[in-house]
């Protein structure tokens, strides 16, 4: 079976000379939930902009379900990626809840009565339904998370890549936001430095640090070694055991 | 969270007056507004036939009068330069309690003053019976290029947040002693400026990666399609077709006259 | 400050309307071949900018504080041609959605303080870093654009009014009074100008656009080692220079246009009109001059001038033309071979 995701060898520099990969390598297969781990800094986002083409390797090559990232599949690669950005003031850029769940669907071509319902299908999901005729400015941080969650499931994506799903999110927010990604049935890639969050909702993790994977394995095993989170700036809340 | 500008702009509501589509009401507006404009300033009666017609909205609307003049505050700039006017206005002088003030620049002032007054009541009251974005959207009906039309449409999304970032820094500068007063503070409002811009530039930035990731290639998806019938036309022409009676009607009168 | 409806004859609306429009079609061009989809959400946060920090406030005289316009520093930022279409924009939402300078003004408006602005402040920091270079010299090159910008907007206001403005007031006095004022106004527009390039040079010198060429070429280093240098970003390939030759030929097109609105308005001009008028003895009541704000009103043919008359054809003309520049930057996109032309602009 091809994997979700695969990536090889994947290294990047920016505009202003800073380099941020050097070499990752990792695969996820179809279905599987896997946090990605790293202290601020370590490359995280920049991976992330590499798995839908809106960076492009300097070496290497990233796989989405047997897809290679390259200029002239961009626009299914960007269906199949669905990506969620840390910000969702980023994220919502139309006047209403909406246009904005709409505009992918609508941009792969969707009209009329279908983009309706998969406009209303996506927000039920996320239980952001009865919000659809909203502006999101006008919604709190945690549900503009969701709709922010919901306008990228609206593409039918092949692997969902969350960046830091549950930063600033308040705990019901956060529980509200876990049940809904536990509930999808889809590949999921969670960027996160909140470790407990990761070993609530995947079976592995992966650590980025340095610009390349430094760990893969069972989130708990990786949250256990104390001395490999530390090497690499993670740490678990005050009284808050992996065991 | 922000309780910026465009919220108080417009007023919710259902009256004939909201309902109609949005690029009618414009087209309805700037007619009317040209029709002011193009009236000559000693036609005292046509003005106020002008703004018993914008009063006449206004109960159409149900936009209570306060509402309208608190945004008249806008105005403000240009009533004191028009109350200058007949101080330094040339031509003949008249004697108005011990002041010596220009004739003409008594009419110049009286014909900006309502011309300007008419206009921005007008303005007011399209804003507040038209949602921002359906503004925009009628304006792309009358040909405004949908470029300009998207390019505003992020501007009115992201006018708040960047506000409000602006607020935060403020509060961040004042927070520790600061507070702009002379000249010589402007460097430090400056570089705040400065961050500012970055952080704008960099959200663009993003903004622009989202719409990629969802399939962005250059032009937005059209997914409003807002049409007027003809019923629609009509009643938004009444405000600019009175006007243009009362206009052409003081013409009639004028040259009878003369 | 916007001017509202009413303050410039129906003639200079118009005809500065045309001037708006083409120059803003050049930009929208312009951009969309700099920026290519980015124009839409670039532009508009940096519109978005502009509006906030024209709410900057900075102290003039005591007593008298003046805003930033903004015009020079968007041009310095991201460009001549993006800077127009943002401070388009930013008037085109004031004046719509919060009655800020007439809707009849708009055109007025967006000459003035969109196109003069960029033009001028564009213009004078690409002649100080042509011969300089370096951060110093950018951010002396910023004041001095900037300070150059808001006198020359005034300058133009000035034009305007002498051409068709409806108040009686000696040309003279709105050149002094508009003019001293507005240097003073400049001071501050340099200052926050310069020192808000500076902080955007120092943290991200590849976000000014009047200073590419400054960055660093990339050095990529690879996991075993090896470096490869990647060429710069195909958007910033080409020098400023460069690209802003059709701009600047805009902008001279710009100016032949405004100033044969001048000429042509100058001598149907009612203030001057009635001055001569007055002068002459011709006029002995005010309330004549009331036609002179009305462009058809002025059917009368005062002082041998055909006023209505001249004021169409000059109309006519400015539209021509006007035309013209916005159908030459058509055919330059067409003939570069870009698909621009779907989103036209009806001038």
């Amino acid at each position: 079976m091809t994997a979700s995701l695969e990536v090889d060898r994947l290294a990047y520099a920016y505009p202003d000379g800073t380099q941020a990969l050097f070499g990752v390598d990792l695969r996820i297969e179809r279905g599987e939930r896997v946090a990605l781990l790293g202290p601020n800094g370590a490359g995280k986002t920049t991976l992330v902009m590499h798995l839908n083409g809106i960076l492009t390797a300097g070496h290497g090559t990233v796989t989405v379900a047997g897809l290679p990232v390259a200029k002239g599949s961009l626009k299914e690669i960007r269906r199949r990626v669905g990506l969620v950005f840390q910000d969702p003031d980023d994220q919502l850029f139309m006047p209403t809840v909406r246009e904005d769940v709409a505009f992918g669907p609508a941009n792969m071509g969707v009209r009329g009565e279908e983009l309706d319902q998969r406009v209303k299908a996506a927000l039920e999901r996320v239980g952001m339904l009865e919000a659809i005729d909203r502006p999101p400015h006008h919604l709190s941080f945690g549900q503009r998370r969701r709709v922010a969650v919901a306008t990228v499931l609206a593409m039918e994506p092949e692997i969902l890549v969350l960046d830091e799903p549950s930063s600033n999110l308040d705990p019901a927010s956060r529980r509200e936001l876990a049940e809904i990604l536990r509930s999808l049935d889809v590949t999921v890639l969670m960027v996160t430095h909140d470790l407990p969050y990761a070993l609530e909702l995947c079976e592995r993790s992966l650590i980025l640090s340095g610009g390349v994977i430094a760990a893969d394995g069972p989130t708990r095993e990786i949250l256990a070694d104390a001395e490999l989170l530390a090497a690499h700036r993670l740490e678990l809340p005050y009284g808050f055991s992996a065991g | 969270m922000s309780a910026g500008h465009h919220h108080q702009l417009y007023r919710a509501g259902d009256t004939p007056a909201h309902r109609l589509p949005p690029q009618c009401k414009l087209a309805a507006v700037v007619g009317f507004v040209v029709t002011v404009v193009a009236t000559p300033r000693e036609w005292f009666a046509a003005f106020a036939a002008y703004a018993l017609l914008l009063a006449g909205v206004l109960l159409l609307a149900k936009i209570p009068p306060g509402f309208v003049l608190r945004r008249m505050a806008i105005e403000v700039p240009f009533v004191l330069f028009a109350l200058a006017i007949p101080f330094v206005g040339t031509g003949e002088r008249i004697s108005v309690a011990g002041l010596s003030l220009s004739l003409p620049g008594l009419w110049a002032a009286w014909n900006i003053l309502a011309k300007a007054t008419l206009g921005v009541v007008a303005s007011v009251l399209l804003a507040a019976t038209t949602e921002p974005r359906m503004l925009l959207l009628g304006a792309q009906r009358l040909r405004l290029p949908p470029l300009m039309v998207q390019i505003a449409m992020f501007m009115l999304r992201y006018m708040d947040v960047i506000l409000d970032e602006m607020r935060r820094m403020r509060v961040a500068r004042e927070s520790r002693g600061f507070t702009a007063r002379d000249v010589r503070h402007i460097p430090v409002v400056a570089r705040s400026a400065g961050a500012l811009f970055i952080r704008s530039y960099e959200r663009g930035e993003r903004v622009h990666l989202a719409m990629l990731s969802r399939g962005y290639t250059g032009s937005m998806p059209v997914i409003h399609d807002l049409t007027a019938s003809a019923r629609q036309w009509l009643a938004a022409g009444t405000l600019p077709g009175a006007a243009l009676a009362v206009l052409l009607g003081s013409v009639l009168l004028k040259t009878g006259e003369w | 400050m916007h001017v509202p409806d009413g303050f410039f004859t129906a003639a200079v609306s118009i005809s500065a309307g045309a001037v708006a429009a083409a120059g803003t079609a050049v930009c929208l061009r312009g951009a969309r071949r700099e920026l290519d989809d980015r124009t839409a959400p670039m532009a508009g946060l940096v519109a978005a900018f502009v509006f906030a920090v024209q709410m900057l406030n900075f102290p003039v005289l005591p007593g008298m504080s003046g805003h930033l316009l903004g015009g020079a520093l968007a041009a310095i930022l991201v460009g001549p041609y993006t800077a127009v279409l943002c401070m388009a924009v930013v008037l085109l939402v004031q004046s719509i959605f919060f009655a800020d300078g007439g809707l009849t003004a708009l055109g007025v408006n967006i000459t003035l303080m969109g196109l003069v602005t960029v033009l001028t402040g564009w213009g004078v920091f690409r002649l100080i870093t042509r011969s300089l270079n370096g951060r110093a010299a950018i951010t002396a090159a910023s004041f001095a654009a900037a300070l150059v910008s808001v006198p020359a907007s005034a300058l133009a206001f000035t034009l305007l009014f002498w051409v068709g403005g409806t108040a009686p007031i000696e040309i003279g006095t709105v050149a002094a009074a508009m003019g001293g004022v507005h240097v003073l106004i400049g001071i501050g527009e340099g200052l926050i100008t310069a020192v808000t390039v500076a902080t955007v040079l120092a943290a991200r010198p590849d976000l000014v656009y009047g200073a590419h060429g400054l960055a660093a070429p990339l050095v990529l280093r690879g996991p075993d080692g090896d470096v490869t240098v990647v060429p710069e970003r195909e958007e910033r390939v080409t020098a400023p220079a460069g690209r802003s030759r059709p701009f600047l030929l805009a902008g001279v097109g710009v100016t032949l246009v405004l100033a044969g609105v001048v000429s042509f308005f100058a001598s149907g001009d009612p203030d001057g009109l009635e001055k001569v008028a007055e002068d002459e003895g011709f006029l002995g009541q005010a309330t004549d001059h009331a036609f002179g704000s009305w462009l058809l009103a002025d059917y009368g043919d005062v002082g041998g001038i055909p006023v209505g008359v001249t004021g169409v054809v000059g109309v006519g003309i400015t539209l021509i033309v006007a035309g013209a520049v916005g159908y030459a930057a058509r055919r330059r996109d067409r003939e570069a071979g870009r698909e621009g032309g779907r989103e036209d602009v009806t001038v």
